[in-house]
């Protein structure tokens, strides 16, 4: 039953996908940059599928980071989802257990916010899983190109790369700190907070530890407002 | 890191994330939905991610570093307050860090 509203959701689903689809071959590149082989880098796009996560993990091995630091920093950066998966929860309401095993897999920044944005709930399904769909497939696909890519690469393609790294981080970053995002301020003072805590520890810690140990700088966001109690 | 090594990372992080993004669809709200949770969980990333900037372009093993990949983050910075597309900015990053490791080199 084609409508206006059904159609809008299946293209702004769809074309989402295919953007954020591209972030897959900067990940694949950074894996493969960070020392990981392509297979690698196209299993955690297949079976973590959650970006920032991905990043993270290869993130702390390149700097030359121990298993623990790795898995720790993509872990805390997953914990978001477990919010997400709360709120999707009534919308999706998966019956069985195989549906909710499916359903958590596609669990993320984007298929939340496009659920979320839809008019009403059955839309807000189908936003979910064509959102869910999309990004998986291109993701995967362009996660297995930037790694293909990045291993026949010289070396000023590789300082390249080095540069393009942390320039995806704060590509990750820079909608929570634009003017107008909830609470921008006070995300502003916690990003600078664990941007100056990673640096002082550098020195002193394992490398890729200061980056769990940054995690500290979210008490510079201060204490609940009263306003969310109720929320 | 030994192949296996990077292997069971690869394994284990995908692992916990999915059992987290799980746990969202299966716990009670209630034991997620508190104020402090919510708000500690909504500040992560920016503490996280801005931490792995940093030491991605600052650093190198336990020393800070000033290299091409500042450089470059600095026009990644300004390619993005003017609201340019993510290819955009990570293809004017890596030129800039290309062009200062030739000039540097």
């Amino acid at each position: 039953m084609p409508s206006p509203a059904r159609t809008a959701t299946l293209r702004d689903a769809v074309g989402l996908g295919m953007a954020v689809g591209l972030y897959g071959v900067a990940f694949g590149a950074a894996a493969v940059g960070a020392g990981l082989d392509p297979w690698q880098a196209l299993v955690m796009s297949a079976l973590m599928f959650t970006g920032a996560s991905q990043f993270a993990l290869v993130g702390v091995l390149g700097a030359g980071g121990g298993a623990l630091a790795a898995v720790g920093s993509a872990l805390l950066l997953g914990t978001r989802n477990t919010v997400y998966g709360v709120r999707l929860a009534p919308m999706l309401a998966p019956r069985g257990w195989w549906r909710r095993a499916g359903a958590a897999h596609w669990v993320i920044d984007e298929t939340t916010a496009m659920a979320v944005a839809a008019p009403d709930r059955e839309l807000g399904r189908l936003a979910f899983w064509v959102t869910g769909a999309t990004i998986y497939l291109g993701w995967n696909a362009t996660t297995l190109v930037g790694a293909l890519g990045a291993g026949s690469l010289g070396e000023t393609a590789q300082a390249a790369l080095d540069s393009v790294v942390p320039a995806a981080f704060l590509a990750l970053l820079w909608p929570r700190l634009r003017r107008g995002a909830t609470e921008a301020a006070v995300q502003r003072r916690v990003a600078l907070g664990g941007a100056v805590l990673a640096l002082v520890l550098t020195p002193f810690v394992p490398a890729g530890v200061q980056v769990v140990l940054a995690v500290v700088a979210v008490a510079l966001a201060g204490r609940p407002r009263a306003r969310a109690v109720s929320a | 890191m030994s192949t296996g090594a990077v292997w069971a990372v690869v394994l284990a992080g995908s692992l916990g994330c999915y059992l987290l993004k799980l746990a969202g669809l299966s716990v009670p709200a209630a034991w997620v939905e508190r104020p402090w949770v919510t708000r500690v969980v909504d500040f992560v990333p920016a503490a996280l991610l801005a931490a792995l900037v940093a030491v991605q372009a600052a650093t190198s093993g336990d020393a800070l570093v000033l290299d091409g990949r500042l450089a470059g983050l600095a026009v990644a910075a300004v390619a993005l307050a003017l609201r340019a597309p993510f290819i955009v900015v990570l293809v004017l990053a890596g030129a800039t860090g290309a062009v200062v490791h030739v000039l540097a080199g």
